[in-house]
């Protein structure tokens, strides 16, 4: 099983990548993980991440996309809260990406 | 018109991907291993998600590693798997028997198609099995071995048995051609199930079958979130219609309850189908409930073993029991009609305690429901327009050209080819056939069915969706399609992504989205957009124009 080297401390991950217990996650992970893709997060991404460590605690699941730009427009205003805006964040889709680093499993199912 | 292809991860431009080599390899079939490629392959599972149902021999293991990390008595525990299934299923036994081998079914078959890979050809993908089958329970097998087709059962096999039972998507397209019938979906369903002795699935299947014993639905998905959701869509649909629409869950005697794939409360492209679901319950004021407890249409088990699909299938008539409803309506999902055309009265025969479903709009019995007490929601629908029941506007789509992907299970599992027809053309000015041969009983493969709508096997969907793209390209060119209906939520989910590689420019539509843009509903606002808020053709410039 691969594993993510943080802090001296090996953690399970799966095959690509997604932390196999998401209550094993720290917030130093997430920059740890964005490194190895060559994105340095600023606080933008933060924002996203936070969101959907809230959401998943709250829910037990990542939030839809349509969920997930109506928060934002929510929070950011409209000039965020749209697909193209997060796709620029998080060029890996913001539901695999940014779930990866918010430590949180990817969705499976008929999606 | 000019869209560029968006191309994965990891995965050659459309032109070079579509270079189909089809020479064989040097030696004989049986001579030739199996190598797995990544990216034509699906992680393996979870152990927490075997466990989650009770599966034998759950472990963490991994795909690419050597060592599969099998129980020692491995090969008993299969060996023992078909012998018991011989015994059970007289299709299995007749299937492992009576092929001929004549090859009516090698080209037929989308993997093939698109990939060249021998292994693909139905006959030879269920001969893998075969040889295995009549190497241990045949008199030929055993006494001649190789010259009667038959090979000892060893790690390389088992693994090339793995490898290709996640490589074909149980579409039935093979069948049609067979001049014996053989169902070469059933060998794989029995490849599968055997695998699952040992601790080998997939987690794109695992994981959901563990999520839907657990919670009710495929995702995941707890009562609090179906209910935030579905209260999101309703907030989107006032916007958009100035309709406040009613919807409940749980709600005891109501007389029909609604069942959907739970990748509609997910997916882009499922929201926008569940949305026009809605929209139609709400104008006729159907008396339907949702259920939070029963809460997937689609049934992962089915990918699994017979047993675990009944498993799952039973929770629908627990539900049904428990809210007392006359009836069951179906969403637009694909197996699952599969599940329960092919599959529910064998297993449970006929419902006792529910009513033999009739419209309360139309009076309309539907006769061919007698026994499992489930009407699909294109023959509910199509019902409603042809006693004329719903105002429609088909110009709220014109912005869509449209054609149909005939979903396998629901067309070639079940014979249903007009109903989704027939609302299209009431609800859109422009619909267009794709070509003869590949539509309705011939439909291709999305590629991605029967559990393998993973993105790690991403190769392996692009080269199955190659029929289905091409035939779609032929449209394109020809008559300007620029959406693609379908009524299945692995084909809503899956065909975006191969439609974007293969022929970039074109949508997919569930078509009770497309029902929702025409439904003209009491109430209602003048609409400028369509149900996903994009404007109407002729509103592009705002209300003021």
């Amino acid at each position: 099983m691969p594993y993510l080297e943080f802090e001296g401390k090996q953690y399970e991950v799966d095959e690509e990548g997604y932390l196999q217990d998401w209550e094993t996650w720290q917030e130093g992970m997430a920059p740890v993980m964005a490194t190895q893709d060559g994105i340095t997060l600023g606080g933008e991404h933060w924002d996203i991440i936070k969101f959907l460590r809230e959401y998943f605690i709250k829910f037990q699941i990542a939030p839809p996309i349509k969920v997930l730009v109506k928060e934002i427009a929510k929070a950011m205003g409209p000039e965020k809260g749209n697909t193209k805006y997060l796709y620029e964040l998080y060029p890996g889709g913001p539901a695999k990406q940014a779930c990866r680093y918010a430590g949180l499993p990817k969705p499976t199912g008929c999606v | 018109m000019a869209v560029q292809p968006k191309v994965p991860k990891g995965i050659s431009y459309p032109d070079e991907l579509s270079k189909v080599d089809y020479k064989p390899p040097e030696k004989a079939w049986m001579d030739t291993p199996v190598v797995l490629k990544p990216n034509m392959f699906c992680w393996g599972n979870k152990e927490k998600s075997l466990k989650a149902v009770d599966f034998p021999n759950a472990r963490a293991w991994s795909v690419a590693d050597e060592d599969w990390k099998l129980p020692e008595n491995w090969k008993e525990i299969f060996l023992e798997g078909i012998r018991e299934r011989l015994d059970k299923y007289r299709t299995f036994r007749l299937f492992m028997d009576i092929c001929v081998r004549c090859g009516a079914c090698a080209d037929k078959c989308h993997f093939f198609i698109g990939g060249g890979d021998p292994k693909n050809m139905p006959v030879l993908r269920a001969e893998l099995l075969r040889s295995v089958y009549r190497k241990y329970f045949t008199g030929s097998g055993k006494a001649l071995g190789k010259l009667a087709g038959a090979r000892e059962l060893n790690i390389g096999v088992l693994k090339e048995l793995w490898y290709y039972a996640y490589q074909c998507t149980e579409c039935r397209r093979c069948s049609l051609f067979c001049p014996y019938g053989i169902d070469t979906a059933e060998v794989t369903i029995i490849a599968r199930e055997l695998l699952n002795l040992l601790g080998l699935n997939i987690e794109w299947i695992a994981g959901p079958v563990a999520n839907c014993w657990r919670t009710g639905n495929h995702m995941g998905l707890l009562p609090h979130t179906l209910r935030d959701t579905v209260e999101m869509f309703k907030a989107d649909l006032e916007t958009i219609t100035g309709v406040k629409v009613d919807y409940s869950f749980n709600r005891k005697g109501a007389e029909i309850l609604f069942v959907n794939p739970s990748g509609e409360y997910f997916d882009p492209n499922g929201n926008i189908t569940f949305m026009g679901y809605m929209l139609l319950f709400h104008e006729l004021g159907l008396d339907v409930t949702l259920s939070t407890y029963c809460s997937e249409g689609g049934n992962f088990g089915f990918f699994t073993s017979n047993e675990m699909a009944k498993r799952l299938h039973s929770k629908v008539y627990a539900e049904a029991k428990r809210l007392k409803v006359k009836w069951i309506l179906g969403g637009e999902c694909g197996h699952m009609w599969r599940v329960w055309h092919q599959y529910h009265n064998t297993w449970f025969g006929p419902v006792d305690f529910l009513e033999e479903p009739v419209s309360p709009i139309t009076g309309t019995k539907f006769e061919n429901a007698k026994s499992n007490k489930v009407v699909h929601i294109c023959e509910f629908t199509s019902d409603l327009i042809k006693h004329g029941k719903i105002k429609l506007d088909p110009s709220r789509n014109d912005n869509y050209i449209v054609t149909l992907h005939d979903s396998c299970n629901v067309s070639r599992g079940m014979g249903f080819f007009e109903e989704p027809r027939y609302i299209i053309k009431n609800v859109c000015n422009n619909f267009y056939e794709m070509p003869p041969n590949t539509i309705r009983e011939n439909t291709f493969c999305c590629g991605s069915g029967s559990g393998v709508n993973a993105s790690e096997n991403m190769e392996l969907r692009l080269r199955g969706a190659l029929p289905r793209a091409n035939a779609l390209k032929y449209v394109r060119e020809k008559f300007g399609v620029n959406t693609l209906a379908n009524i299945c939520q692995i084909d809503r989910a899956a065909l975006q992504t191969l439609a974007d590689y293969w022929v970039p420019g074109v949508a997919i539509r569930g078509v009770h989205e497309l029902v929702g843009n025409a439904l003209i509903m009491r109430g209602e606002k003048e609409r400028t957009t369509d149900l996903r808020g994009e404007p109407l053709l002729g509103k592009e410039g705002g209300e003021n124009v």
